[in-house]
């Protein structure tokens, strides 16, 4: 009998291993795109993203991880300078 | 240098969960207020705000939240509490089994209330009976003693086991009601609570942790019985954890509590406050000359069947009070005895169930003497101080 219950991870707590992740970026229809010149980088958009897929980049402006952003546009509606612009991608991309 | 000060002190339930709470001194207490928890976090409240303890209380904005930031606090390894009851606690209900399918040890003091409709405020079981099947450990307490220790036992036993605790009192009779109760020293509590130390949380950068993910139909199955596997091993730890408590108390906690029942011919089974009550009744039915007994069940969840199928295995006259009902089904306590003796040798018995106070309406003394007094039957449930 086959008892694989027994190693299953306890609390289906498991290891994440991003590499392996699939790329949810994948699923979006739209796309925000930073404009870095009015960009101040109060950081509202990184707190904001449900994905977390808003870094900063080296000059402290938002950087956006297309590979897993799912275009729901909360930080182009956060962003106080209006900094960023929801563009839609072509269907299916 | 053995610090052995204890302290005799007159306090309501609530407080006396407040104290317990702040002598483990949780990192995270998210709180909304209900009727009748919230003095155990006002209590505790006042404890933050005077500098007695450190917790950062986080006032939300519903119990689904509370239960919601305790799981995340949890998650993230800290120790999680919070209290509450009735419409509160069916509100957190979205969230218990995802606490227990985590296998995080959340704490939560519950100040057991009638749920609506109609409002009710006052204490019955029917909340915490709502909720029995969703992973969570279920203690009951008797009195505000009761409360404080069992308070301190369940912080030890939820993190030895990885599973969330509900400490239960009766709501007004025990939360609201000042009794006598010993305290325990501060430094022989956090020892014997110690440090909370997570096998996996969230902070682990090291090695990352995804907590809840989705389990497809090829999987859970799996997941739900290796959870099942960790509800076993309860018992024994509760055991272990009353066995190290009793070193700093010198009070003997069990899973079922039995009261004059060596030669008993009529037993009552019961939980909750009113254990009490029924324990002063067959002191003076015994001086009458009726041989009665009381178990008391202490563990609802798990539920110990064994040991109730050994207390009660001879019995031919039990009866079994509920302080709640399951519409379209036996009253829950009334339930479980009879699952636990359909295996009994003695075949030939009488299990009569009763129901009580609900919504906090009074049992005395006197009503449990004449239920001892009345013939009991096999048939359908009587209901006590029903007008």
């Amino acid at each position: 009998m086959n008892e694989s219950w027994k190693k299953i991870e306890e609390g289906a707590i498991i290891s994440h291993d991003l590499k392996k992740a699939p790329k949810t970026g994948d699923w979006s229809y739209m796309k925000p795109l930073v404009d870095k010149k009015l960009c101040i980088g109060c950081g509202s958009c990184f707190n904001y993203c449900p994905e977390a897929a808003i870094d900063f980049d080296v000059s402290r402006k938002a950087d956006i991880d297309y590979h897993f952003c799912k275009g729901c546009g909360v930080c182009a509606t956060v962003c106080p300078k209006k900094a960023i612009r929801m563009k839609r991608t072509s269907i299916g991309g | 240098m053995i610090i052995d000060k204890k302290k005799n002190i007159a306090l309501t339930g609530s407080a006396a969960a407040a104290k317990a709470l702040g002598q483990i001194e949780p990192e995270v207490m998210p709180v909304y207020p209900i009727t009748p928890q919230t003095p155990i976090i006002e209590t505790y409240a006042q404890m933050v705000s005077e500098g007695e303890v450190i917790t950062e209380m986080i006032e939300v904005e519903s119990e689904h939240s509370a239960m919601s930031a305790c799981v995340g606090a949890s998650a993230a390894g800290a120790r999680a509490i919070t209290a509450s009851s009735s419409q509160g606690l069916l509100l957190m209900s979205e969230i218990l089994p995802i606490a227990a399918g985590l296998r995080l040890p959340i704490l939560m003091v519950v100040s057991s209330r009638a749920i609506s409709a109609p409002i009710n405020i006052h204490g019955d079981h029917q909340d915490v009976m709502a909720l029995r099947d969703l992973g969570w450990i279920q203690i009951f307490c008797e009195n505000v003693q009761e409360v404080y220790d069992t308070t301190i036992l369940a912080m030890r036993l939820a993190e030895m086991v990885r599973l969330p605790v509900m400490v239960i009192m009766d709501g007004f009779t025990t939360s609201h009601c000042v009794e006598n109760l010993e305290i325990i020293d501060d430094r022989l509590v956090s020892d014997f609570v110690g440090k909370c130390i997570p096998k996996k949380h969230l902070l682990d950068f090291a090695d990352p942790k995804s907590f809840g993910p989705v389990a497809l139909p090829n999987s859970y199955f799996e997941f739900k019985r290796s959870q099942l596997e960790a509800v076993s091993s309860v018992m024994s730890t509760f055991n272990f954890v009353a066995g190290e408590f009793k070193k700093i108390s010198q009070r003997n906690y069990e899973p079922i509590e039995t009261y004059q029942i060596d030669d008993a011919e009529k037993i009552l089974v019961i939980a909750g406050s009113n254990s009490g009550t029924a324990k002063v009744a067959v002191d003076e039915l015994r001086n009458e000359g009726l041989k009665a007994g009381v178990v008391k069940i202490r563990m609802f969840r798990p539920f110990p069947y064994l040991l109730l199928k050994q207390v009660l295995n001879n019995i031919e006259n039990i009866a079994v009070m509920d302080r709640s009902l399951s519409f379209g089904s036996n009253p829950p306590l009334y339930s479980e005895v009879l699952n636990a003796l359909f295996f009994a040798d003695k075949q030939v018995k009488i299990i009569q169930s009763y129901v009580y106070g609900l919504g906090g309406r009074e049992i005395f003394k006197e009503e449990i003497k004449s239920i001892f007094k009345k013939e009991w039957e096999n048939s359908r449930v009587r209901f006590v101080g029903l007008k």
